[in-house]
């Protein structure tokens, strides 16, 4: 089973990289650009069939690890 | 006093500090590896400045996880004293041990230099020795020092008197909201700071600002 998880900084946490990025992008002459936020991504690959059991643990493995629930939110996708 | 040291792999303060409680405490630390599940009966556990891990996923998120900060939150609900310096601090709380995160720096520039601190708490086992709103000079040197926490959190921290250090004079380095550098947990006993004072203990580092925070905390006298 595959799943990918994507964690992403809650609103109001300030995100110098995104706003680095926002700037080299208009840099780039990219006009419009309202707003630029990075995060991550995570191709996670299950032994197993069952989805609930898949998606408790991506979420466990997210509060564990994978996320840092203070500054970030993630979201669990099961291919 | 007995002091023990954390050592993970990346760290490369790890010799500093070891140095500095060495020549302060007259003792040298015991020294725990990543996987030790026991620490021996000490008063001070210190966790040094580095790159644990890489700074892979997040600053000190992998070196949190490791069996040694089992131990270590062991001994702080025990009361030992807890201090974490620059990647210590960002072990610390990503191991929940204190509050907030630390974020890259605002300017996204690694910086290393000479800040001035102001004592924001000096009624603290780490501070005793210094006077309320004293500045006094350290190094920083770090990439993600960026101290942030959610509003709830920052009115706790700074009602309880838990902001310990603050970059005065407008040195503040990384962006940290209220010119944080350095907070203490709720009951007085586990420190995380991005400055380290262990590279200031002696005349040959330029100055011995950073001296009596060992020495307050090791119970020893200047």
């Amino acid at each position: 089973m595959k799943a990918r998880i994507t964690v992403t900084l809650k609103n109001g946490v300030l995100d110098p990289q995104g706003k680095a990025i926002e700037h080299a992008l208009s840099g780039l002459g990219f006009d419009g650009v309202g707003s630029v936020r990075q995060g991550k991504v995570f191709d996670v690959e299950l032994a197993g069939t069952d989805k609930a059991k898949a998606e408790a643990d991506l979420k466990a493995m997210c509060d564990k690890l994978l996320a840092n629930t203070v500054i970030e939110n993630y979201a669990v996708e099961i291919a | 006093m007995k002091s023990a040291v954390v050592l993970l792999p990346g760290l490369n303060r790890d010799r500093d500090m070891i140095a500095a409680l060495t020549k302060i405490s007259g003792q040298a630390p015991a020294t725990v590896w990543q996987t030790d599940t026991e620490i021996p009966d000490v008063d001070l556990i210190a966790i040094p400045g580095g790159f644990s891990f890489g700074d892979y996923l997040r600053c000190g998120a992998i070196a949190a996880r490791m069996p040694v900060m089992r131990a270590v939150a062991e001994k702080a609900a025990k009361g030992v004293m807890v201090i974490g310096v620059c990647n210590g601090f960002q072990i610390l709380v990503e191991a929940g041990l204190l509050p907030g995160a630390l974020m890259r720096n605002a300017s996204l520039k690694f910086v290393c230099r000479q800040v001035k601190l102001e004592i924001a708490n000096a009624n603290t086992m780490f501070t005793r020795r210094y006077q309320p709103g004293q500045i006094i000079r350290s190094p920083v040197a770090h990439h993600d020092g960026n101290y942030f926490a959610d509003a709830e959190t920052l009115a706790r921290l700074e009602g309880e008197g838990q902001v310990v250090f603050r970059y005065a004079e407008g040195t503040n380095p990384n962006g940290s909201i209220n010119d944080i550098a350095g907070i203490i947990s709720e009951k007085g006993n586990v420190l995380g700071l991005m400055p380290h004072p262990e590279n200031l203990i002696e005349a040959a580092h330029g100055g011995s600002d950073g001296r009596a925070l060992f020495e307050g905390a090791l119970g020893i006298a200047a």
